[in-house]
């Protein structure tokens, strides 16, 4: 199907904007899949600090993996509302998944603390170097994601989104389900996976 | 460009209520992962783990990110990107005999 009702189309009847969102999210991949092949490399090298199964918490872990699933239910209940031109649910659901964004990032924050204090820093050994780059990585992406939903609730409220304010929200939503692949990949591989 | 409304609604395929479902059958399939966890799959263990990841990926990619309902142009960015990606990094990984330990 042509997707020609959204502004900034090409001579293909596709947007611009959407398409370089794709494009972006397919270079993503790559960036994710380096730093999750080299914690998969380095998972078991532990130098004799602690190992993953000795510091995991899985309950808490699986929360949060929940916690961010729900976000994206929440975003795209917001893109929906967006298409129908409902400002206001619009603007609840974005809001509800920033803060679903930011109890992950919360529980993200918790979970380095309490790993820390276990002794495993970020120098202690490759596993530790492996997944403080990979979870932190991902972890910033939710932090942009969060940033770029509030800011959205802002422009929304003020009615001056550039373009069409639907696609708007439409881009922002690809970018937060993108980070949530991203997590459910994460989870599986490094928590679920024993080494 | 006008917006018309019953295209875009085609466009965007599903309702609410079906993005809720999808989200039900994404949460079930999360529990069951947990559940590996706790009961010993045996030889399924890691194969079933695997397939579950995959499925809740294609779900929230095909409906929540709308790549079933949207142009293939999209589908064929972002799975060039991933597979490029799988194949890049199997390699890599295969280089340190990652495989065979």
């Amino acid at each position: 199907m042509t997707d020609t009702t959204h502004g900034h189309a090409s001579s293909t009847g596709i947007s611009n904007v959407k398409l370089g969102m794709w494009a972006f999210l397919g270079s993503e991949c790559l960036l994710f899949g380096g730093l999750i092949s080299t914690y998969m490399l380095y998972r078991g090298r532990v130098s004799g600090g602690p190992r993953p199964s000795q510091i995991f918490d899985i309950p808490f872990t699986s929360v949060s993996s929940f916690v961010l699933l729900m976000s994206s239910l929440t975003m795209v209940l917001a893109v929906s509302a967006a298409h129908k031109d409902d400002d206001r649910k619009t603007n609840l659901w974005l809001t509800v998944t920033a803060l679903l964004g930011a109890t992950f990032v919360g529980g993200q924050v918790y979970e380095f603390t309490a790993f820390y204090k276990e002794g495993l820093g970020f120098s202690t050994s490759l596993f530790g170097s492996s997944f403080y780059t990979l979870t932190g990585f991902h972890g910033v992406h939710v932090t942009v994601g969060i940033i770029m939903l509030m800011s959205l609730v802002g422009i929304l409220k003020r009615s001056s989104v550039p373009g069409k304010k639907a696609e708007v929200v439409e881009m922002i939503g690809l970018y937060w389900h993108f980070v949530d692949i991203v997590w459910i990949i994460i989870f599986t591989l490094v928590y679920l996976i024993p080494v | 460009m006008t917006t018309n409304t019953a295209e875009t609604k085609q466009e965007h395929g599903m309702s609410n209520a079906g993005y809720i479902r999808i989200a039900i059958i994404l949460a079930a399939i999360t529990g069951l992962e947990v559940s590996t966890y706790y009961v010993d799959f045996g030889v399924l263990f890691l194969p079933a783990l695997l397939i579950m990841m995959v499925i809740k990926f294609v779900m929230v990619v095909s409906y929540f990110m709308h790549l079933k309902f949207d142009n293939k142009i999209f589908s064929f960015l972002f799975y060039a990107g991933l597979v490029l990606a799988v194949g890049v990094y199997a390699a890599f990984l295969a280089t340190f005999k990652f495989f065979i330990q």
